[in-house]
């Protein structure tokens, strides 16, 4: 395996109703502010990759739209996925890997503000099972919080701590979308929006973009003096007939833990990309991370940017790294219903 | 600057208009709706999974050994809506449901209405309700209720 690096990551302030600016006005400053940071251009990226939703825009190839906000002419290499941009940074690893770049431009931008996000996530649901009976994502998510709850992997007072502790974090993110700060008696007289999921065990709707470039080791020092190395990747999915899954653990997160030999490294920090109350706990213990300072940024309770959210947890793990000179890092990144589809990231800073 | 009247216009209809094969699998499911029955597919482990699964998970095996399940089951998990919004189908508060149907080792995904919320908790039982006209669609189910 060719070693990559983290060189730059960018994030544009969350934002409630980004209104009349379009998806092209929310991806150029997170790009060049990436690219005024480094000093580089669009000449030096080799590979440039998005993810977005074309749901969210409610138009086919909307995603190629995006495109106006970085330089295209001359012609330049480039891809998208239907996913959170964390799924177009493993595309671009896989480039490099591949040896068809050395540099890579990732982005990932989306506007759940104009739509009804509920309804279109329904939408993306498997078409002849699900997607007729129009579950909400957060039923969805709350049938695995019951069975979460039933079976005592976690307890409501965690979920009460996860949304607490996720407003106090998100002082240090100053592009969060929500910081005011509650108190329990808050939360408990919180309407439910699907039992056992109040509105404050969800993310909020949010609109932004975000940007990051990855390199090969020979790019790397061109770059940064300070490279966060991704010493190890692995996503996998299951399956999409949500009643054959065990809700109560991830076995695909466990053999991504496995395959990453991750049970021997003690980590400083973590970023999950836990949209809901219920799953920093249950992911902080599947993965070990009890001791481990999780969501320092806040997380996805604090803003929550669709096809961006999983880029920003390796985003955040990455600056965490950087500013406060630490060792290792995990990153976590997911997609589709109940924890469908994890990304796990174990990012190293330089020994 | 031209009249409004004068505008070029043309229609826009956002829609989800994809037509869709059911499969050799999944058809004989839907048929099977359409007669107000039940169907799973058997692994060769002996799992049964319903609605139908084209394959395994686990084995990975290919599926078309079907076998009748239901139409009674048991709530695996369930999430309460007490104000449902615009694109729900049902309009009284209702639940989603993972629902493990008698016979069945997986479970289906649909919903519970005719309740409350304090009527319901995992392993209740409930039975399927059937729509007054069948489209071998999965809402030919048209939500399942508590077991008299």
């Amino acid at each position: 395996m060719k070693r990559v690096a983290i060189v730059g990551y960018a994030q544009h302030p969350i934002l409630k109703n980004a209104g009349a600016l379009n998806e092209v006005e929310l991806i150029m400053p997170v790009v060049h502010q990436l690219f005024n940071d480094l000093g580089i251009s669009q000449k030096d990226i080799d590979f440039t990759c998005s993810g977005s939703c074309d749901y969210l825009q409610g138009a086919a190839f909307a995603f190629v739209e995006g495109l106006s906000a970085i330089q295209t002419n001359p012609p330049i290499k480039e891809s998208h996925v239907e996913m959170d941009a964390a799924w177009a940074m493993y595309e671009s690893m896989l480039k490099i890997q591949m040896g068809d770049a050395e540099t890579a431009l990732i982005y990932g931008f989306g506007k759940s503000s104009p739509g009804d996000l509920d309804a279109i996530i329904s939408l993306q649901m498997d078409p002849y099972y699900i997607s007729p009976l129009w579950p909400d994502r957060v039923s969805l998510a709350a049938l695995q919080a019951r069975v979460l709850l039933d079976q005592n992997v976690i307890t409501s007072e965690q979920m009460l701590a996860s949304v607490i502790e996720a407003r106090a974090n998100s002082k240090n993110n100053t592009n969060a979308l929500i910081t005011d700060l509650i108190d329990e008696s808050d939360y408990l007289n919180n309407e439910m929006v699907s039992s056992p999921l109040n509105k404050l065990d969800c993310p909020p709707i949010s609109d932004g973009s975000s940007a990051m470039i990855i390199a090969s080791e020979e790019k790397a020092y061109e770059f940064t003096d300070h490279p966060i190395w991704i010493e190890g990747i692995d996503h996998r999915i299951e399956s999409s007939n949500l009643g054959s899954r065990n809700l109560a653990t991830s076995n695909t997160l466990q053999a991504s833990m496995n395959q990453l030999n991750l049970k021997n490294i003690k980590f400083d920090v973590a970023e999950l990309h836990t949209q809901f109350s219920h799953e920093l706990p249950f992911l902080k213990s599947l993965l070990n991370l009890q001791d481990v300072p999780t969501n320092l940024s806040g997380g996805p309770l604090v803003g929550n940017v669709m096809m961006c959210a999983g880029l920003d947890a390796i985003g955040k793990a990455y600056e965490s790294l950087k500013e406060n000179q630490l060792t290792h890092g995990l990153a976590h990144a997911t997609s589709g219903p109940c924890l469908q589809h994890n990304m796990l990231v174990h990012l190293e800073a330089q020994k | 600057m031209s009249d409004s009247k004068d505008l070029l216009r043309a229609p826009f209809e956002l829609a989800y208009n994809y037509k869709r094969s059911n499969g050799p699998v999944m058809s004989k499911f839907f048929e099977a709706l359409g007669e107000q029955k039940i169907l799973g597919t058997k692994s060769s482990t002996g799992k049964v999974f319903s609605p139908a699964a084209e394959f395994d998970p686990d084995t990975h095996e290919s599926l078309n050994d079907m076998v009748e399940v239901g139409p009674g089951g048991s709530i695996e998990s369930f999430s309460w809506i007490e104000a449902p919004q615009n694109h729900h189908l049902i309009k009284e508060p209702f639940a989603f449901a993972l629902i493990k149907l008698d016979g069945a080792d997986s479970s289906m995904l649909h919903m519970i209405a005719d309740c409350n919320e304090a009527d319901l908790s995992i392993g209740t039982r409930v039975t399927a309700a059937w729509s007054e006209t069948t489209t071998k669609r999965i809402t030919d189910i048209k939500f399942f209720i508590l077991e008299k």
